[in-house]
């Protein structure tokens, strides 16, 4: 203490004062550029356009009751799809038998390299094509899950396995010991781990397959069928007004913003499990 | 074969070219306490693993009571049920309960009822002094503890025969002897038991046959009062006086070449 007060006061501020200032300076620089967007914008304008409360008003209900509706429908199917059968991928991924993991590999390199709407299209308008007759069990809601679902099973495969592997190897040396078999083992012990471990990235997949859900529309849909992208769109090309586009983003967020916080409650529950 | 508790013969490991073990042959009789020692890399965890197979011997066979384990057509599972095993990183389902880390292979694996598992789990609980904290995740216990339920977990399976991987190696100095405390209780009822250990005294104490090894092979097998009170072989008595006294080093080792050979001894 005696050394810093008998130093001679070099910049006439100590570090402190100078951290403090600058972040002042910084705080400073925000709110102005803040200060000047809002006055520059023409607020009359842009509320005319994207505020216009009374096209609002008028998608409700069916905003709720078809739009948002679907969209969780849609997500919630591939999502059980993908993460049926990336889990099936994670496991043929780490199989010691070759031909699995030369299979998965292919599958994850392939249906992560291609776009979601491509693989969409395929699905819809190929496996028809090839297989005349074939029906989707569900029609289309066989269809929406798994056109795209195909796709998110490569990514959870790839984040499943991560999961898998970052279970240490005692965990299942110490199964095994008690006579588990390997495939109880997995399920019992190494799976339920894994699981935790991947919820955060899972999650990601999750809010990603929300938006995704928009491609539905190249399956020609019907206008129950419609999900909030499509709903919006309609909207924006009778009402010649881009006010649904703000109220179809904020339906967006209001699905999204809760996952976050239901993935947050969820790993605070396991924290102590692990 | 059938009247040892394990019969080893002619077993070699190698891992690539490193090869851990070298023509070892060995039984263990019903109800002994046989302690493992050697310096690290003499091949004692990779013998101990070897006999439930958790590593997979390069040649040699090994039996545990009538079972061959080296049989390619062994039901390995079903063998395994009757050795138990303890890990030094005590390897606990972080994700279950301690109960339920009791519970899961008696019904998945024995079949019994979750009524009857839970009865066997509370019994062996009570053996290693664990009976309060049935309702507690394994991260909310100390290692001392954790390692008291991991063999609670083994006890559960009824096994024949229990098997250690240097049980306490992990432990802080002051937990280290409530785990000693269970096996010497063990010990007592007459389990058949081969443990891994640096641990001397215990060794001298509870061991029946102490079994020092050095690069892959079996140096000294005897009484404890023999290998470790009376050592006969140069390598034996090297590594005793090491472990002993490790303030002790000889001026000798000191010399840069000497000091050289004496961690090449310890890690060879």
């Amino acid at each position: 203490m005696t050394t810093t007060t008998a130093e001679p006061a070099r910049a006439g501020m100590s570090r402190r004062q100078r951290a403090r200032l600058t972040r002042g300076a910084q705080y400073a620089v925000g709110l102005l550029v803040i200060l000047f967007l809002a006055v520059k914008t023409d607020w009359k304008s842009f509320s005319d356009s994207f505020l216009r409360l009374d096209i609002a008003a008028s998608m409700w209900p069916r905003l709720l009751t078809e739009a948002i509706r679907n969209t969780l429908v849609y997500t919630l199917l591939a999502f059980a799809f993908g993460l049926a059968l990336g889990l099936l991928l994670a496991m043929m991924k780490l199989s010691s038998i070759g031909p699995y993991r030369w299979f998965a590999n292919g599958y994850i390199e392939l249906f992560r390299g291609l776009p979601s709407l491509v693989v969409l299209f395929m699905v819809a308008y190929g496996i028809p094509n090839a297989f005349p007759g074939f029906k989707f069990p569900g029609d289309f809601f066989g269809m929406v899950t798994v056109g795209l679902g195909l796709t998110a099973a490569a990514y959870m495969a790839e984040t499943i396995r991560a999961g898998i592997q970052a279970v240490p190897k005692g965990q299942m040396e110490a199964a095994r010991s008690l006579g588990m078999s390997r495939g109880r083992t997995m399920f019992s012990i190494v799976i339920p781990q894994a699981f935790r471990i991947v919820i955060p990235p899972l999650t990601n997949e999750l809010i990603l397959l929300v938006k995704d859900s928009s491609l539905v529309y190249v399956l020609g849909v019907s206008v129950a069928q419609y999900e909030l992208t499509k709903f919006g769109s309609t909207f924006l090309n009778t009402k010649a007004s881009p006010t649904p586009l703000i109220v179809v983003a904020l339906a967006y967020l209001a699905i999204t913003l809760p996952l976050s916080s239901l993935v947050r409650a969820l790993e605070k529950r396991f924290a102590q499990a692990r | 074969m059938a009247t040892h508790a394990i019969a080893i013969r002619n077993l070699s490991k190698a891992f690539g070219d490193n090869v851990v073990l070298r023509d070892i042959s060995m039984d263990i009789e019903p109800g002994q306490v046989v302690c493992v020692i050697g310096p690290s890399g003499s091949g004692k965890s990779t013998l101990l693993r070897c006999v439930n197979l958790l590593e997979q011997p390069t040649s040699g066979r090994i039996w545990v009571g009538a079972d061959e384990m080296t049989d390619p057509d062994v039901d390995i599972d079903k063998v395994r049920r009757r050795i138990g095993m303890v890990f030094q990183s005590f390897n606990l389902f972080p994700h279950l309960k301690v109960l339920d880390n009791l519970t899961i292979a008696q019904t998945k694996v024995l079949g019994r009822s979750m009524d009857e598992a839970k009865k066997v789990a509370r019994h062996n609980l009570e053996r290693v002094g664990m009976a309060d904290r049935e309702g507690a995740f394994p991260s909310q216990l100390s290692g001392g503890q954790q390692q008291r339920i991991a063999i609670a977990r083994s006890l559960s399976m009824d096994p024949e025969l229990m098997l250690f991987d240097e049980p306490t190696s992990a432990l802080d100095p002051e937990l280290v002897g409530e785990v000693l405390a269970v096996m010497k209780g063990l010990a007592a009822e007459g389990m058949t038991m081969m443990i891994v250990t640096h641990e001397m005294g215990f060794a001298r104490e509870v061991a029946d046959r102490v079994v020092f090894m050095d690069g892959g092979y079996v140096v000294e097998d005897g009484h404890p009062s023999r290998v470790i009170g009376d050592p006969q072989n140069p390598r034996t008595k090297s590594f005793l006086h090491r472990v002993l006294n490790p303030m002790v080093i000889e001026p000798e080792d000191m010399h840069p070449d000497g000091l050289r050979d004496a961690i090449s001894d310890l890690a060879p």
